[in-house]
């Protein structure tokens, strides 16, 4: 097990040496000089001399590699640089996005598989009945939405129609509600939809016809092993998710003005204040792998087999 | 023996139905490419003609969806966008398409160093969030229809080519292959006429699937502002122009929006009984 965990974070390395690369380049292939953006953006009288000093100042002059090193070096200490838009340090205004980002993600992870697996384990014993396909429209509808259109409606009703909440987030828990059900929504779709699958193919499986005709109860079967058996492909499913609700979060973000990640991506986008945009990526981009990392480790949990291969 | 009759007579009235399924829906589809190709010739209305006086009415006959804050009328805009949103996926999903393929019969066909190094690029890849990554591209190339296009491309061909390499690496191994190169084919003759066409099936498949998401994906740019530039219309673009309107005239957010789940719900549909077929037909 500890093997195999260090195994994977030594693999972690070069994946981490190239999306920093990655997310460098695209700074660097910018269209425009850094220098004479960040002066703009600063509304300062733009002279040749000052010109000069700024492209000094942040380093321009040097070549590619020692650029991308002592960008790199600055990340391990915390140092993300500085803001094109007021000269303050990036770090402590990401720390508080990702802050307000990890909330709204992990308040609809868990409200989507409290609903979802329920309702898939339901689906699968009950398959074909009323309710199995009243569940599979709206599962394939919520599937088909874009996420804008679900948190607009949101939005239309609870906010316009019905006052329940406010239009604006603002970080606080009573406009959390709001974003967190328009990211839950599709989720929940492909959530249910997976477990129905998986759930469905191990009750066809031959060990489910042995113990009934040994007579275990139904709801041991269903609790005790089909759902551990299932386990593996929803968890794969849920980490395959997260990636859709990192990248989906930034639209609910911005519709809700909900201060994460995703607002702080495309208001420095909107101002050309690129190095926080370096910044933000490369903060979700971090959490992804994490994300990948934790379900790899925890089929091993489930699955022992998975160690050996 | 009379029971296993009945059961294959079954069987094989399943795949009729699924395969009639499968017509129906490509008919529909073929249908909707061909109007949304053809729809700026009967839009009612002038798509880009403003009217201050008409702004924001709601839908009357004259305008069925209503007119937006600039009293251009939605339907028109709507039936105009189908073009741009509809097509600019398609094309995505098939560049993505010929590229990814392209890549993985190479590198499953010759393997060594090149494969294990694009193999490594398309593990990160599909590690990092590909919105994200889209929209910080989008974002920095500036927006308009092709920087969009490419922001999402530059992730959207690792699963074709994943997908291709495997079916390369089973199809290279067979016996005609290998008789193939005694009769002395070259390899690119091998690839072209005797690969390429066993893997056709399963990529198209593939897809057909992808088609959906590709185009939310486009459609959630494009809400950003990373899309095509305002005055042109385009579904994702309309609602985010709507939005701010969301509270007075809620049709100029909900018709295109509205649209887009049409078009991807029938676009999934189509891909799922693809699938289906292409699974009955294996077994």
């Amino acid at each position: 097990m500890l093997k195999y965990i260090i195994k994977r974070l030594i693999n972690l390395i070069p994946v981490l040496i190239v999306l920093t690369l990655l997310v460098f380049l695209l700074m660097y292939l910018t269209p425009g000089d850094p220098a004479l953006i960040r002066l703009s953006s600063q509304g300062a009288n733009v002279t040749d001399e000052l010109l000069a000093a700024t492209r000094a100042e942040m380093g321009l002059d040097q070549s590619f590699f020692t650029r991308y090193f002592s960008w790199v070096g600055g990340i391990l200490h915390g140092d993300f640089g500085m803001s094109y838009i007021d000269d303050m340090p990036i770090f402590p205004k990401l720390l508080d996005a990702l802050m307000h980002t990890l909330a709204l993600a992990s308040a609809s992870t868990v409200v989507s598989v409290m609903i979802a697996i329920p309702i898939g384990i339901f689906t699968a014993v009950k398959k074909d009945s009323i309710p199995d396909n009243i569940v599979r429209i709206f599962t394939f509808t919520g599937n088909a939405m874009p996420n804008f259109l679900i948190a607009l409606l949101l939005m239309y009703l609870f906010c316009i129609r019905v006052r329940l909440f406010p239009v604006i987030a603002k970080g606080s828990v009573q406009g959390l509600m709001l974003p967190a059900l328009s990211l839950s929504i599709p989720m929940i779709s492909k959530f249910a939809r997976q477990t129905r699958a998986d759930v469905l193919q191990q009750l066809n499986e031959e060990y489910v016809i042995g113990m009934h005709a040994r007579g275990v109860k139904e709801r041991v079967i269903l609790y005790k092993n089909v759902l551990h058996n299932a386990l593996g492909s929803i968890l794969t499913i849920i980490s395959l998710q997260i990636r859709v609700l990192i990248g989906g979060s930034v639209v609910t973000e911005v519709i809700f003005r909900w201060p994460g990640v995703g607002s702080l991506i495309m208001d420095s986008i909107g101002g050309c204040d690129y190095p926080t945009v370096q910044g933000a990526v490369l903060i979700l981009a971090t959490l992804q792998i994490l994300v990948n990392l934790a379900t790899d480790i925890s089929y091993c949990i489930i699955d022992k087999r998975i160690e050996l291969e | 023996m009379k029971k296993e009759k009945v059961k294959m007579n079954k069987k094989q009235l399943k795949k009729a139905r699924l395969k009639r399924k499968t017509i129906i829906l490509g008919i529909i589809v073929l249908i909707v490419l061909v109007l949304s190709f053809f729809a700026p010739y009967f839009a009612p209305n002038d798509p880009y003609l403003t009217n201050a006086i008409a702004a924001k009415h709601p839908p009357t006959s004259e305008f069925l969806f209503g007119t937006d804050y600039l009293g251009r009328c939605v339907f028109s805009r709507v039936l105009v966008g189908a073009r741009t949103s509809i097509f600019a996926t398609l094309m995505l999903v098939i560049m993505s398409f010929i590229v990814g393929t392209a890549i993985g019969i190479i590198c499953g066909y010759y393997g060594g160093a090149v494969d294990n190094i694009i193999m490594r690029i398309t593990d990160i890849l599909l590690s990092l969030p590909q919105l994200v990554l889209a929209i910080a591209v989008a974002g920095i190339l500036g927006g308009s229809l092709v920087n969009t296009l490419i922001a999402i491309g530059i992730t959207s061909w690792t699963s074709y080519a994943r997908l291709a390499r495997s079916h390369t690496m089973r199809i290279k191994n067979l016996p005609y292959i290998n008789s193939c190169r005694m009769t002395g084919c070259s390899d690119f003759h091998i690839l072209l006429t005797h690969v390429l066409p066993n893997l056709i099936g399963p990529m198209l498949v593939n897809a057909t699937l992808e088609i959906g998401s590709t185009m939310l994906s486009i459609a959630g740019l494009s809400f950003l502002g990373l899309g095509v530039a305002p005055p042109a219309a385009e579904w994702g673009s309309m609602v985010s122009e709507g939005r701010s309107f969301l509270q007075i005239a809620p049709w100029t957010v909900f018709a295109p929006a509205l649209s887009i789940l049409f078009a991807v719900m029938l676009f999934n549909y189509f891909g799922e009984s693809v699938c289906d077929l292409a699974n009955s037909n294996e077994v």
